[in-house]
């Protein structure tokens, strides 16, 4: 053991190492105790022969994965046109919400009804309503596609959370700052842009990201109207195979995306918080 | 004329009359100070005159004009009024030289390449030469302090407001600070503060007013507001800071 002046380790030193020593002894029998009851018992079970063969048939698994694969990025493509445009309604909706002058009062209260009313609907409905609903109009091809409209249900929902979000961070940047740029001379717009919505964006940046994430998952609703994206080919896979082993591989498939994207977002949630603390 | 002229400003928060009649005349290149206990009404005023304050009552007036006249327009009249915060307040997410480029870019138009060169110039006076690409959580307090005044400076005000701008440093730091207000004294900015920095005031203002409860009770030159005050609550207060 090494210490500061290259001497002995002190007695606190050594008491402190054998604290953790015990702790990773003890941490790591437990944890091993755990999964294995998990790997020696869930086998054990009446069913588990049937749900093996249903759920983790590896023959299903290799021949549907890269079906699932090249459905997926379907919805990797409306996740990459949705996300971008959810930031900019969201923004506006923060701004909209925020106006001061009595002129655009009208803005405000369409502001509020709308994050009420997106917020407060299950997105699945919203999906229905707006995916069926509006190419019943009567649109002619490609406008009475599911995909703009789906898409459109996605955007709407979101954006009305993505808007709170950054109506928290305005409201979080300290009134000191908007102070100081007002007695500069800056004018609103200008204190808003260039002073307050900056510092809001970084500090709701995580909260964000976790919103996208939930976003990338809740792509798989449009499946209920139409595209053939990951979730409505795992259940066409498996029909074709009367096998339940598409639908594992479906949800491997997002946790490689979530997972890290989680993980990023939590860490990026740690540094902030220690920044400010 | 007087360069700032307060008559009879009065300013409530609801039931508490934190500034009540106060008469104050600022004449060019002087520098004020305005000393008294927390609380005894001395930001307010700061506050009020750079018009982040509504006045109740009275009016305040800045080279002649009247700036109080209710609904008049606030942003001509503070690109002229500088103010320098207790918390400096400085923009977190911009270099210090973005910090002070910003109110000049968008109020006056200016580009950075017009703007560079005098801001520079300026801390460099201000001995920031090193310090202006740096972010303002990289930079101690004073020096955050000095970006704050620079920060306001660059509006090129007519008078510049001080709202105690030591009194959140650490004692070590609030000398490089006050050789600031040294120089601006010396180059002939119009200044009013609110300090509880005795031995500035007595040694740099023209003028010191003691405010207790929103009302001026004394005011004078520093020899005799320190030296000789005449009113009990001024001898009293003195006596327990000094």
């Amino acid at each position: 053991m090494t210490t500061p002046n290259g001497g002995a380790p002190t007695r606190r030193q050594l008491y402190e190492a054998k604290l953790k020593r015990r702790a990773l002894l003890i941490a790591g029998g437990s944890s091993l105790a755990v999964f294995a009851a998990i790997v020696l018992l869930v086998p054990m079970a009446p069913g588990w022969a049937k749900v093996k063969k249903s759920f983790f048939n590896w023959d299903v698994f290799t021949k549907t994965f890269p079906k699932l694969l090249d459905a997926f990025l379907i919805d990797i493509a409306i996740f990459a046109w949705c996300a971008p445009l959810i930031a900019i309604v969201g923004l506006l909706v923060a701004l909209a919400r925020d106006v001061r002058s009595p002129a655009l009062f009208p803005l405000r209260i369409i502001g509020a009804a709308y994050t009420d009313i997106f917020r407060g609907v299950p997105v699945i409905l919203t999906v229905y309503l707006i995916g069926f609903g509006i190419p019943g109009l009567g649109l002619p091809r490609p406008y009475n596609s599911p995909y703009i409209w789906g898409s459109l249900a996605l955007i709407l929902t979101y954006s009305a959370y993505v808007a709170e979000i950054f109506r928290s961070g305005i409201d979080s940047v300290h009134k000191s700052q908007r102070a100081a740029s007002e007695s500069l001379g800056l004018s609103d717009r200008d204190t808003m842009w260039f002073v307050i919505l900056p510092q809001a964006i970084r500090h709701v940046i995580p909260a964000q990201m976790n919103m996208f994430i939930a976003l990338q998952k809740d792509v798989a609703l449009l499946s209920f109207i139409g595209p053939v994206e990951i979730f409505r080919q795992a259940g066409v896979q498996k029909s074709l195979l009367a096998n339940f082993t598409p639908y594992v591989g479906a949800a491997l498939i997002f946790l490689a995306i979530t997972v890290p994207a989680t993980r990023y977002a939590d860490y990026l949630m740690n540094k902030q918080n220690k920044a400010r603390s | 004329m007087a360069m700032l002229s307060l008559q009879n400003v009065v300013k409530r928060f609801g039931d508490n009359t934190v500034c009540d009649g106060i008469d104050l005349d600022v004449e060019e290149g002087q520098m004020v100070c305005l000393i008294g206990a927390s609380g005894a009404g001395k930001s307010t005023l700061l506050r009020c005159i750079n018009l982040l304050e509504p006045i109740e009552d009275g009016a305040i007036y800045l080279g002649g004009e009247d700036i109080s006249i209710p609904g008049l327009d606030p942003q001509p009249v503070r690109k002229r009024i500088g103010i320098v915060f207790q918390s400096y307040n400085l923009f977190p997410h911009m270099t210090a030289l973005e910090n002070a480029m910003l109110a000049p870019r968008r109020v006056y138009g200016q580009s950075r390449e017009v703007l560079r060169p005098q801001i520079e110039e300026l801390f460099d006076k201000f001995g920031l030469a090193d310090r202006m690409h740096h972010y303002p959580d990289q930079l101690s307090g004073g020096q955050q302090q000095r970006v704050a005044i620079v920060r306001a400076l660059a509006m090129k005000p007519d008078v510049m407001l001080f709202d105690e701008i030591t009194a959140a440093l650490d004692p070590q730091l609030v000398g490089e600070v006050l050789a600031v207000l040294h120089l601006l004294k010396a180059s002939g900015m119009t200044m009013v503060l609110a300090t509880h920095e005795m031995d500035f005031a007595r040694e740099a203002a023209d003028k010191v007013c003691f405010l207790k409860d929103g009302h001026i009770i004394e005011e004078g030159p520093p020899e005799v507001v320190f030296e000789a005050p005449t009113k009990a609550e001024t001898r009293e207060f003195l006596a327990r800071v000094l």
